[in-house]
């Protein structure tokens, strides 16, 4: 019998560790170059005008943005309004009082199945809603469209966080009389609350960067937000309009306004995945 | 030491909660209903009007009122489609030099490099797609695809740099995080013992890796693959971004095109008549009843999977 030779074997090996590393240095290299190229586009539209005052008109340069990240701001705080409450609560029956029941397992399949579906799709459903029968666009609208994409992100991390509590503090503090709400809100929620906290916060930053389920909810607007009431201007609309604007004062902002919701939105999710990681 | 009154209070507050965590749970339910029930309404019109043939129809022609959605699921097809060929063979590949060949130190930076993709918003990859691919698709990349292929009609005409392949290419790249992070999960899964065996008999990692790994671990990676898929096929910003939005079906990747989702963000607040509205609702639920049936799949084999590694653990 002839042995067959191991350096075939061996150089393939070698090849596809190569080849591995490769890939992983491509991926790394899109991340750098996206962020590089929104840093440099972005850093020569910034100053404190951009920051703070009302877009110019079309094709004139100067102006800013300040009245869409005031919108963007509002309208992120109102999906946290009604997002994070209603998640939080459906988390507690999930982990809580419909563990193991059929129900609570049927909803917990549909919050995983509804964090899959296109943003665009829950946009389109708030728009016939809220925007059909109010006979206008909204920056309510815009905030319910955000918050129905925090839902069930909050409520199967909130599930999650208070599954991992150990079951004995729950025992414990039930056998000492104490109500099963008083509990989970005053011992199970204490005993993760980082959890929930990052939950939270990686759900903010995921929505706040979202544009698809603005589009036909809160639309956009040049003026400041007087209300929620209207048409409310915020940052990602606005790229999706200047970009494909042939002004190059516009194109230039849009730049400004990615720069910003880039850099918000990627340092929320390195801020808090470090301190979630630093606790465990 | 005062004890506090028992009486009815405790408990009216412990209903209460119970009610509205049972009602925020069922407000899940509801809006899953919901948005199916309230997409189908608002698309009677359109169903009515041309029925099953809206599926197959390539017109889309707003002043005759004539709407079908054949070239919005072409090109949502064919875009996802690039997108999986690219990523999942890249995916897997990163995965493997995340678990089997980059030391810890190394891995654990460059996967959350990785994880990072996914954190871009899609705006972002839209500006970058528009700006800096496309241009570069157009005097670099697709005049030397020509040269090297020759006429093929899937790389005919003229290199706009907008289109359909490099609409796949920014999806390949949107879904990468996803794809990778699943498979990374399975491949650190596959048991110890299994691995090592494998090494004990000689064998190489890639050789590991194929026979043993990948065996063990492949019904994770088409769970995985599910995700990305579901993940691609919605995507929305980015791809208006790049496509082009041209209602047509062409047989080069070059040519611009449109997907069901780039549809709705470019006509939607355009579209003044009552027929032309429900259409693109029409398209709107064709999507979402598509994802839906994606996502349960790719839940449901996920779920099986995890009850399986519990029975075996």
């Amino acid at each position: 019998m002839t042995r067959r030779p191991a350096w075939p074997r061996k150089a393939m090996d070698a090849a596809v560790k190569v080849v591995s590393a490769l890939a992983a240095a491509l991926g790394l290299g899109f991340l750098a170059w996206i962020l590089f190229v929104v840093l440099r586009h972005g850093a020569a539209a910034l100053n404190w005008t951009f920051l703070t005052s009302l877009p110019s008109a079309p094709g004139s340069s100067g102006g800013g943005l300040g009245n869409a990240i005031v919108g963007t701001a509002l309208m992120t705080l109102l999906a946290c309004a009604l997002g994070v409450p209603v998640g939080l609560l459906a988390g507690v029956y999930l982990a809580e009082y419909g563990r193991g029941t059929r129900f609570a397992t049927t909803v917990r399949f549909l919050a995983n199945v509804m964090m899959g579906i296109p943003s665009i799709i829950i946009g389109l459903f708030v728009y016939a809603i809220l925007v059909l029968p109010t006979g206008h666009f909204s920056g309510w609208a815009g905030g319910v469209a955000l918050a129905l994409l925090v839902l069930p992100v909050v409520a199967r991390t909130t599930e999650d966080m208070l599954a991992m509590v150990p079951n004995a503090l729950r025992e414990s503090a039930l056998a000492l009389g104490s109500p099963h709400w008083r509990a989970t809100v005053q011992i199970l929620f204490r005993a993760c609350r980082a959890g929930l906290l990052t939950g939270v916060l990686l759900a903010v930053a995921r929505v706040s960067g979202e544009t698809a389920p603005l589009l036909f909810t809160a639309l956009n607007s040049p003026y400041w937000p007087r209300s929620l009431d209207g048409p409310t201007a915020n940052l990602t609309v606005t790229i999706f309009n200047y970009a494909m604007s042939p002004y190059p004062a516009w194109q230039q902002a849009a730049w400004g306004a990615s720069f910003i919701i880039a850099i918000g939105v990627l340092a929320l999710t390195v801020v808090t995945r470090t301190l979630a990681r630093e606790r465990k | 030491m005062t004890r506090r009154a028992h009486g009815r209070a405790p408990l009216l507050a412990e209903g209460l909660f119970r009610t509205a965590a049972l009602t925020c749970a069922a407000f899940v339910l509801l809006v899953m209903a919901g948005l199916f029930v309230v997409l189908l309404y608002r698309s009677r019109l359109s169903i009515h009007r041309f029925g099953w043939g809206f599926l197959w129809s390539t017109a889309w022609d707003p002043v005759r009122d004539n709407f079908g959605a054949a070239s919005s699921i072409f090109g949502t097809i064919i875009s996802t489609l690039i997108a999986m060929l690219i990523a999942v063979p890249l995916s897997f590949i990163i995965a493997l030099f995340l678990v089997e060949v980059a030391h810890p130190r190394i891995a654990r930076p460059v996967s959350y490099g990785i994880e990072l993709l996914a954190a871009i918003p899609s705006i972002i990859y839209g500006m970058w797609g528009l700006f800096v691919l496309a241009p570069l698709m157009a005097t670099y990349v697709q005049p030397e695809m020509q040269k090297v292929v020759g006429k093929l009609p899937l790389f005919s005409g003229p290199p706009m740099g907008i289109g359909v392949l490099t609409a796949g290419l920014v999806l390949a790249l949107m879904v990468l995080p996803f794809i990778t992070a699943v498979v990374r999960d399975v491949f650190a899964l596959v048991p110890a013992v299994m691995k090592e065996a494998g090494y004990g008999l000689g064998a190489t990692t890639w050789e590991v890796t194929r026979k043993v790994t990948v065996g063990y671990g492949m019904k994770g990676i088409v769970g995985g693959v599910f995700l990305g898929l579901g993940r691609a096929i919605g995507e929305t910003m980015a791809v208006t971004f790049v496509i082009g939005n041209d209602h047509r079906i062409a047989a080069s990747l070059f040519a611009s095109g449109n997907s069901i989702a780039s549809t709705l963000a470019n006509e939607f607040t355009e579209a003044s008549e009552p027929v032309y509205l429900s259409a693109l609702v029409e398209l709107g639920l064709i999507l979402f009843v598509v994802t839906l049936v994606i996502q349960v799949l790719a839940q449901l084999w996920l779920a099986r999977l995890a009850r399986q590694a519990g029975t075996i653990a």
